[in-house]
């Protein structure tokens, strides 16, 4: 009997079912409930790494070890871990490893939409891509195998719709979990220069083995029908090309790199017209072009945001493959339809930290999680946001290059980013003797990604207790004299703390302790009332941007069903027009 | 053969879209559908849109209904019918939830919450249907039933029989709060 398991849910089946021994990772979207769904049927022992570099290195390590291995990460988490898999290319594997990359077109939850096809191009290792949840699951299994077949690591790259869609999948019967042989290998594994300039060519050498089995492997499959138009396309595309052009040749692309060259010569020729569909970049469109075939690719289908069925459908039109669809219905004269941006929870306790740096006008470095919301209007408390740990870094060279910015700079970061990779930018304003103020928003989870675990939590992937990260020792021990910790609920103690620190010319980290207000299922307290006699219209309480709080006919309002109680908006209010309800959520 | 139906699901997130999702595929899987869902997570559930898309047919490609062509929507709020109502296609059926949820930028007083959604849905969508499932939830026993009462208002207009989606109710919701979703999922079947 089949059932319905997302990528993501038949990824983890496939780890199962594939004999997988280890599995690590750290949360991003889309990627986050591989790892989640492993650890829920507690059949392999899996962790979140602090970072993805250390993901990929405990991975490398499981593989070395004989076992096979999945790591998971999202796009740019394999940019944190492009260090060891550069060279891991060169090494190979003991154990199978399959290293699934998560890329997001469209940006729905990411910060960027590169493309890693190249990253594995660059690597020189194989990539596997599925067009929806079986193969997906299937491909877990064929790149363990292969990646043992030709000592290599292998990347499974899925999108955010193959992850997030659910499709129908038919479980299988788990192999037995077998353990190769560990031999001390230093020609294979200790890359030293001499080593490593064999394993370079060597390299070369499976690439050109990988070549013939990117001719053969049945995932590259050609669906030969009316021979006017083919289409060459991988992963969702596939699916979309699918529904549109129905009777139409399709060379389906599930192993793009290396490759099938010769079949899609081979197809090329048999076909009078060839389109290449790929989402993204023309990842297999400048290959096909090198080798001289003519085709129509990314001068039709754009190369920018995610493809969607009536993008290609217009597309084809315009190519003059599908007559113009007159049928539909025209909303030509539909209202202004105002947007519904994600926004910080009610109670969230980031709301507070960025309307106060707004208020101080300081200029803010920003990281990556819930509180990038914290840049939008009306709390436009953050000026910049790059990569996970970048705030630190960024804040000590805007002070250091521009002296007027000392004293009026903060670098914001959450606690799991301070974990991945905020510690090293610390450090280094202290060695550096730089005198960035850090506010770690603490919210003791990562929230985004939807409350994951991470080194200062006090629990593991597994459920089980894990010794927990002391931020202020931790901070104290690299070097920062001045470690202070605030209740970002209290408004006037966290603007006094913030000034006091951004004066004070030395390194200082500001600890803003209150965990995620998803995290409890209470709330903070009672929802709060506006006293209608006392509000005076002002509209100071809407630069919070709580969703609870509206002004309708020159009145504030909380909505007691959204109010958390956290009592922010009773800080900011100078008539006191905001008061603690008395029992109004019970 | 199977006639396929695309729906489309959207409201805001804490809304029990994601429930209302896991009912309908769980019914269509009974019926012997090939289904594929599609929802996006992440950003979106900080109080964002939500927009799950479901589709039924004997062999189903893109998890991805195209705009103007989905049978079927069922909108938890008025505000989010409205966004999505170009994705209806000419003939459509469409169950709207009377709630409205006002989105922080018309809290903030940045835009306006258009006048007369329902009207306007109604002028475009011949026998379109609005009801107030949130005052037949807490008739039931519990507001948080709104999604059930939605859900059973877009079954009836489905070709799936009332057994099949009684068993998959039964299937997914948990057993202590059965009875008021069974009473809800009525409520929303019977509904004027």
């Amino acid at each position: 009997m089949k059932e319905l398991y997302s990528g993501n849910a038949a990824i983890a089946q496939g780890a199962l079912e594939a004999g997988v021994t280890l599995a690590a990772g750290y949360p991003g979207t889309p990627s986050t409930e591989i790892l989640e769904n492993i650890a829920k049927n507690k059949e392999i022992y899996c962790e979140w790494a602090p970072n993805e570099k250390v993901a990929l290195e405990v991975g490398i390590g499981s593989s070395l070890a004989g076992a096979r291995t999945l790591v998971t990460m999202k796009h740019v988490g394999v940019n944190v871990a492009a260090d060891p898999l550069m060279t891991f290319a060169y090494t190979g594997v003991n154990g199978g490893l399959v290293l699934i990359s998560a890329d997001d077109p469209g940006m729905h939850s990411s910060q960027n939409e590169q493309d890693n096809r190249y990253f594995a191009k660059f690597a020189k290792i194989p990539i596997l891509e599925p067009s929806d949840s079986q193969e997906a699951k299937d491909m877990v299994r064929q790149g363990l195998e292969l990646s043992e077949l030709m000592d290599i690591p292998v990347m499974l790259r899925i999108t955010t719709r193959v992850a997030h869609s659910q499709t129908l999948v038919a479980a299988g019967e788990p192999v037995q979990r077998e353990v190769r042989n560990y031999q001390k290998d230093a020609k294979k594994n200790l890359m030293v220069p001499a080593f490593a300039r064999m394993r370079r060519i060597d390299l070369d050498q499976r690439l050109e083995k990988l070549r013939d089995y990117s001719e053969s492997t049945p995932v590259n499959k050609v669906e030969l029908q009316d021979k006017k138009v083919g289409v060459i396309t991988s992963g969702i595309s596939y699916q979309y090309v699918k529904e549109l052009l129905p009777n139409t040749s399709i060379f389906k692309i599930g192993m793009s790199n290396p490759l099938p060259m010769g079949k899609i010569k081979e197809f090329a020729a048999a076909v009078d017209k060839l389109y290449v569909v790929e989402e993204l970049e023309p990842f297999m469109e400048e290959q096909l072009q090198i080798e001289g075939i003519d085709l129509v690719g990314k001068e039709l289908f754009p190369a920018t945001g995610e493809f969607t069925p009536e993008l290609l459908r217009q597309k084809f039109i315009q190519a003059g493959e599908l007559a113009s669809d007159s049928t539909e219905q025209s909303f030509d004269d539909l209202p202004p339809v105002p947007g519904r941006p994600p926004v910080l929870c009610p109670g969230c306790p980031h709301r507070g930290v960025f309307y106060t740096l707004k208020k101080l006008k300081l200029m803010v470095t920003g990281d990556i999680g819930c509180y990038t919301l914290g840049g939008l209007p009306p709390l436009e408390g953050i000026d910049s946001c790059v990569c996970m740990g970048a705030s630190i870094g960024m804040a000590h060279g805007a002070e250091k290059a521009v002296p007027e910015l000392r004293g009026r700079t903060v670098a914001v970061i959450g606690d799991s980013t301070f974990m991945h990779s905020g510690i090293t930018g610390l450090l280094n304003v202290v060695y550096n003797q730089g005198n960035s103020t850090v506010i770690i928003v603490d919210n003791r989870t990562t929230a985004m990604t939807g409350h994951q675990d991470h080194p200062a939590t006090g629990r593991n992937l597994m459920g089980e207790k894990a010794p927990e990260v002391d931020l202020e020792v931790l901070c104290r021990a690299i070097g920062v004299k001045r470690v202070k910790v605030v209740d970002p609920l209290d408004l006037e103690q966290l603007k006094d703390t913030v000034k006091t620190e951004v004066a004070d010319p030395g390194p200082s980290v500001i600890i803003a302790r209150r965990p995620c207000a998803l995290l409890s299922k209470e709330p903070e307290g009672p929802a709060i009332e506006v006293d209608a006699d006392t509000c005076e219209g002002c509209k100071a309480c809407l630069r919070l941007s709580c969703p609870a709080i509206s002004v309708t006919d020159d009145k504030a309002h909380v909505d007691p069903n959204t109010c958390n109680g956290c009592g922010v908006c009773m800080q900011v209010c100078k008539f006191g027009a905001m008061v603690k309800g008395g029992n109004a959520n019970a | 053969m199977r006639n396929p139906v695309d729906v489309l699901l959207v409201g805001v997130g804490g809304q029990g879209t994601i429930l209302a999702s896991k009912v309908l595929c769980a019914a269509a899987r009974s019926a012997g559908y090939d289904i594929k869902m599609s929802e996006i997570h992440g950003m979106a559930q900080r109080g964002g849109s939500v927009v799950t898309q479901v589709r039924l047919g004997e062999k189903v490609h893109s998890p991805l209904i195209e705009e103007g062509k989905a049978d079927v929507i069922l909108a938890f709020e008025q505000l989010e019918a409205l966004r999505l109502l170009p994705y209806l296609k000419k003939g459509g059926t469409i169950v709207v939830n009377k709630q409205t949820i006002a989105p922080v930028p018309v809290l903030a007083g940045l835009a306006e919450y258009p006048d007369n959604v329902l009207e306007y849905i109604s002028s475009k969508v011949p026998g379109s249907l609005a009801i107030d499932a949130l005052d037949k939830a807490v008739e039931c026993g519990n507001a948080k039933a709104a999604n059930v009462v939605l859900l059973g208002a877009m079954a009836r207009n489905m070709p799936i029989d009332r057994e099949i989606w009684e068993q998959a109710l039964e299937n997914t919701v948990p057993p202590k709060f059965l009875e008021v979703n069974k009473k809800a999922f009525a409520a929303g079947y019977e509904a004027e």
